[in-house]
């Protein structure tokens, strides 16, 4: 928290994007949130890739739960449009919103606590329903707003600030996302903006349900010796397994890469996905290869980083149930109560 | 790159960009801080220790601080309505003169008793003005000779009094002579050899550039009784023996005295006064300010002219003669002024004031005295001792290095009286005193600061004139009227505090990003490590002014570098309210010269 708002006054080189906005016009409300807590990079993270994929601040929707990563929408975008739900249920509240108007950008901001703990069932249905969003969850193993219990992604054993074990199995974010039909996954670290800038960015344009499990470190309650989820500690057991070069549209490519060094992902609306690889062989689009390199990393206590699973032909809630073109909140009475001749036609259909 | 040390005193000083700037180092952003509280007589004694004439200078100083200001590099000119100005430093010392306690004498400085030792400084402008202050309350005895009637010197004679009143003057230097221990003798040295048989411990010379640039073109000398030298003239202005000027005036010079010089025509009856120079308008030496006072009263300012002819009938002027030039550079950018081949220009006249330079003059030092001069004319000296072949003689203000401002004289005269002292206490007069630093965090709670750290966008307020009517019918009528105490706290709300320096500690840092996430310079950036020059190039932001230090932060876990631009920081103190263990921390480097006083180790 702090007193004064930050400055107006910016860096000469600021540039406008093709909105004609600077990065800085994509900011939100000054941070309430501890110094130092990583919700608030994942916020700058945000705040760079709406700038960089030049997006219209109101044709966003930014969802969130309960928590402090709950909080965070109000601290990004300030010119779009928000809704800070029930602990828990920001899915039910945002399928609903996508029912409604599916010509808005959604972004689901949630925390561990509210994802995993109270809200892991409409987590779960959210996922499978295909709803065309980027989930981000801010994960500090931690309910942070209430003072730092332990969350459902705690790891087993990991040491709470007073001492005291945690004796829990941990829900793995990722695995239950692809496990649940997710058709974009990924996961990164605050402290790292050169990889999560770009995967929100794919994110963000990927067709259908994009999740990112973003880990987080509380500094308040979650960054001491014996936590898995500190600084210190994710930087030790990060394994990235790829860099990501999101490429809008079909632009050219003009990154060099050497051969056998990159896979590239065509994705069906024509966005192209390359992927840096970084030591070892990996496929994103295979989705059994995935779920089980997420769970190897698990068992042996690699933080996996990086794009870990992609569709490249998602099909999204309204392909799914079949809706018109329009958004449905355009729809007029007359598109809604088609008269007695259709009435008609159809009692005909069924007689 | 190697790890900032910012133990070295320079480090942090040269962050605070004015201060830098200045001759005098004079601590701008504290100074302008007390004028925001209030504590006028604070920030006057600030100025007081460290530039000796903040009065004077508030009024007349050529302000090399304020092109180096931050605010200059900053500012948006959208957000604050207009071009990226400074802040107004020079104005605001003013205020705290104008707004100064009645009983400021109290705060000055007595003379102790005296040490035996006597020094003679030679002319009784700033320069020498200085160097008694700093030794007179040492116990030396000073004795200042001027061939003027009243201490001053230029600043009485050739500053125009529409610009500087007299009052100013005779209440800082008596701030001078209040001290005691200084004597002034209204009396001409001519000779150097004399002074020095007189047995006096070491002489200043403090007497300016006194002679001005003659006119060498043909008809001078018939027309000299309508033409004169801009500076005797404005000396003769000043004492009341010149009280009018011709109804067209040409001034010729495109410096500070050409403006002095023909605003003071505008005064005396010109009515049709123009300035002439030769070069083009951008590149002459006056300030911005100054051409656009003249200008504001009616002085056109014509340029790319050289001065041909004088045009006379019988020894009484008509006009002058000017061929037409322009600007070619060559190779190397060298500029040449070469004709453009159209017809010369013909300028009608009843007076010119010449207003083209001044030079070094010392006919009163023998040859045989020992001190050696330079091609030019100019002493020999060591830069930083100012010390001549004589071992005591010294050199300061416009005398040692030629014209240069008030300012620097005031600087020069410090320098003098450190090595006078040294010389005269048996220390090494080349060992120089180290600046006193004195470091304190500014924190007063978890988001507290004890300074006003939230930069403001208002664009630069300006100082109310009084009117042109008024101000063009009497020549001793102040033109500027100063900020009053509400635009002079708005105005110094615009510093943004560039002594309050971000000091990083490596070894506490958890490298959460909250820093790189709030600044909102996008001034740092955490990375590997590399040369400065590729260092600049791949930062968050570029970094591309190499005059302004890139700060290296260690120690951190992952092995890599935290580097800060320091250029374009506006010292707001969010990366430190931000950072979750205190690796950053605002502190003030209040930063000060050690003057003669408490330049020696033995006293
Ligand atoms: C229905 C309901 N139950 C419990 C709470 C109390 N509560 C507020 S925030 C929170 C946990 C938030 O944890 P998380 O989502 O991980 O957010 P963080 O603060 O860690 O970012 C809880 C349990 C609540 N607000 N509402
Ligand atoms: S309590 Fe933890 S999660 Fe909440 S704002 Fe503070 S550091 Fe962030
Ligand atoms: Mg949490």
């Amino acid at each position: 928290m702090t007193f004064i708002a930050k400055p107006r006054l910016h860096h000469p080189s600021l540039v406008k994007n093709k909105a004609g906005f600077t990065r800085r016009d994509y900011e939100g409300a000054v941070s309430t949130l501890c110094a130092g807590c990583g919700h608030d990079s994942i916020s700058a993270a945000i705040i760079q890739a709406c700038y960089e994929l030049d997006i219209l601040p109101h044709q966003v929707a930014k969802l969130s739960g309960i928590g402090c990563s709950s909080k965070a929408p109000t601290y990004f975008v300030g010119a779009s449009h928000g809704f800070n739900t029930v602990h828990g249920r920001m899915p039910s509240v945002m399928t609903g919103a996508n029912l409604a108007n599916k010509n808005l950008i959604y972004m689901g901001v949630s925390g561990d606590g509210d994802s995993a703990s109270i809200g892991l069932g409409q987590f779960a249905h959210i996922m499978r329903r295909g709803v065309n969003m980027t989930y981000i969850v801010m994960n500090n193993g931690v309910y942070g707003l209430t003072k730092g219990q332990f969350s459902a992604t705690a790891d087993k054993g990991s040491i709470s600030k007073k001492g005291v074990a945690n004796a829990d199995a941990s829900i793995d974010m990722v695995s239950m996302a692809i496990l649940m039909g997710a058709t974009f996954v990924g996961r990164s670290f605050s402290g790292d903006k050169h990889q999560l800038v770009p995967l929100i960015k794919a994110a963000m344009a990927h067709k259908g349900a994009a999740f990112l499990d973003v880990i987080s470190p509380c500094v308040a309650f979650n960054n001491h010796a014996g936590s898995t989820k500190s600084y210190e500690y994710v930087r030790e057991h990060n394994e990235a397994l790829n860099r990501l070069d999101f490429i809008e549209g079909r632009e050219e490519i003009t990154a060099d890469y050497a051969p056998g060094t990159a896979t590239t992902v065509r994705q069906h609306d024509g966005s192209i996905l390359r992927l840096r690889k970084l030591g070892e062989e990996y496929d994103p689009s295979d989705k059994i290869a995935a779920m089980k390199r997420v769970q190897e990393g698990l068992a042996s206590g690699e933080v996996v980083t990086g794009l870990l699973y992609v569709d490249p032909s998602p099909v999204d809630l309204h392909a799914n149930l079949n809706t018109v073109d329009a958004p449905l909140n355009t729809l007029q009475t007359g598109d809604l109560c088609p008269g007695p001749q259709a009435l008609e036609r159809i009692n005909a259909s069924l007689r | 790159m190697k790890p900032t040390d910012i133990t070295n005193p320079d480090y942090f000083h040269k962050v605070v960009d004015c201060q830098w700037a200045c001759p005098a180092h004079t601590p701008v952003p504290e100074y302008i801080r007390l004028i925001a509280h209030g504590r006028y007589s604070d920030a006057y004694m600030i100025n007081w220790k460290s530039n000796v004439f903040p009065g004077i200078l508030g009024r007349t100083c050529d302000r090399p601080c304020e092109p180096a200001c931050r605010r200059s590099r900053v500012e948006d000119e959208t957000l604050v309505k207009g071009k990226k100005e400074p802040v107004a430093i020079c104005r605001l010392k003013r205020v705290a003169a104008d707004y100064k306690d009645d009983a400021i004498a109290e705060h000055m400085p007595k003379a102790p008793a005296k040490n035996g030792k006597r020094i003679a400084c030679v002319g009784g402008g700033p320069a020498s003005l200085t160097v008694a202050r700093d030794l007179a309350v040492l116990g030396y005895e000073i004795v200042i000779y001027d061939q003027d009637p009243k201490l001053g010197g230029f600043i009485r004679t050739q500053i125009p009094h529409f610009r500087l009143p007299e009052s100013v003057i005779d209440e800082e230097v008596g701030y001078i002579t209040g001290i005691g221990n200084i004597e002034f003798r209204h009396q001409k040295v001519d000779s150097m050899k004399t002074l020095l048989a007189e047995g006096y411990d070491a002489v200043f010379v403090g007497c300016g550039a006194p002679r001005g640039r003659e006119l060498d073109v043909p008809g001078r000398q018939e027309a000299a009784a309508n033409i004169h030298i801009g500076i005797d003239w404005l000396s003769s202005v000043s004492f009341g023996h010149t009280t009018s000027v011709g109804k067209r005036v040409i001034v010729l010079g495109g410096g500070n005295t050409a403006m002095d010089c023909c605003r003071t025509a505008r005064r005396l009856g010109g009515q049709d006064v123009k300035v002439i120079v030769r070069s083009g308008f951008e590149e002459m030496k006056a300030s911005p300010w100054e051409k656009e006072d003249a200008m504001g009263e009616d002085i056109p300012i014509l340029n790319f002219l050289v001065p041909k002819e004088v045009k006379h009938d019988k020894g009484k002027i008509k006009g002058m003669v000017f061929e037409k030039v322009k600007a070619e550079y060559d190779a190397k950018g060298r500029r040449n002024l070469v004709p453009t081949g159209e017809p010369d220009a013909f300028y009608e006249c009843d007076d010119v004031l010449v207003a083209i330079g001044q030079e070094n003059a010392f006919p009163w030092i023998e040859k045989d005295a020992g001190i050696e001069f330079d091609k030019w004319g100019l002493p020999k000296l060591d830069e930083a001792t100012l010390q001549s072949t004589v071992k005591k003689v010294f050199f300061g203000g416009d005398a040692a290095f030629g014209p240069k401002n008030i300012i620097w004289a005031a600087a020069h005269g410090h320098d003098a009286a450190i090595s006078i002292h040294k010389l005269l206490t048996g220390e090494k007069v080349e060992e120089r005193p180290a600046p006193g630093v004195n470091i304190v965090s500014q924190k007063m709670g978890i988001h507290e600061w004890s300074y006003d750290n939230a930069p403001t966008i208002d664009h630069r307020f300006k100082v109310p004139h009084r009117a042109k009517q008024e101000a063009l019918k009497d020549i001793m009528a102040e033109v500027e009227l100063g900020f009053d105490p509400e635009l002079a706290f708005q105005e110094a709300q615009r510093c943004l505090n560039c002594d309050v320096q971000t000091v990083f500690t490596g070894k506490l840092c958890i490298e959460c990003d909250a820093c790189v996430d709030i600044c909102p310079m996008d001034c740092i950036t955490f990375t590997e490590n590399g040369e400065e020059k590729d260092l600049r190039t791949r930062l968050n932001a570029p970094a591309p002014n190499p005059t302004q230090d890139l700060y290296i932060g260690n120690d951190l876990k992952t092995g890599r570098v935290m580097v800060k631009d320091e250029d374009v920081c506006l010292h707001c103190g969010l990366c430190a309210e931000r950072c979750p263990t205190g690796a950053w921390d605002m502190r003030k480097y209040y930063m000060e010269m050690t003057h003669a006083e408490h330049a020696c180790r033995q006293q």
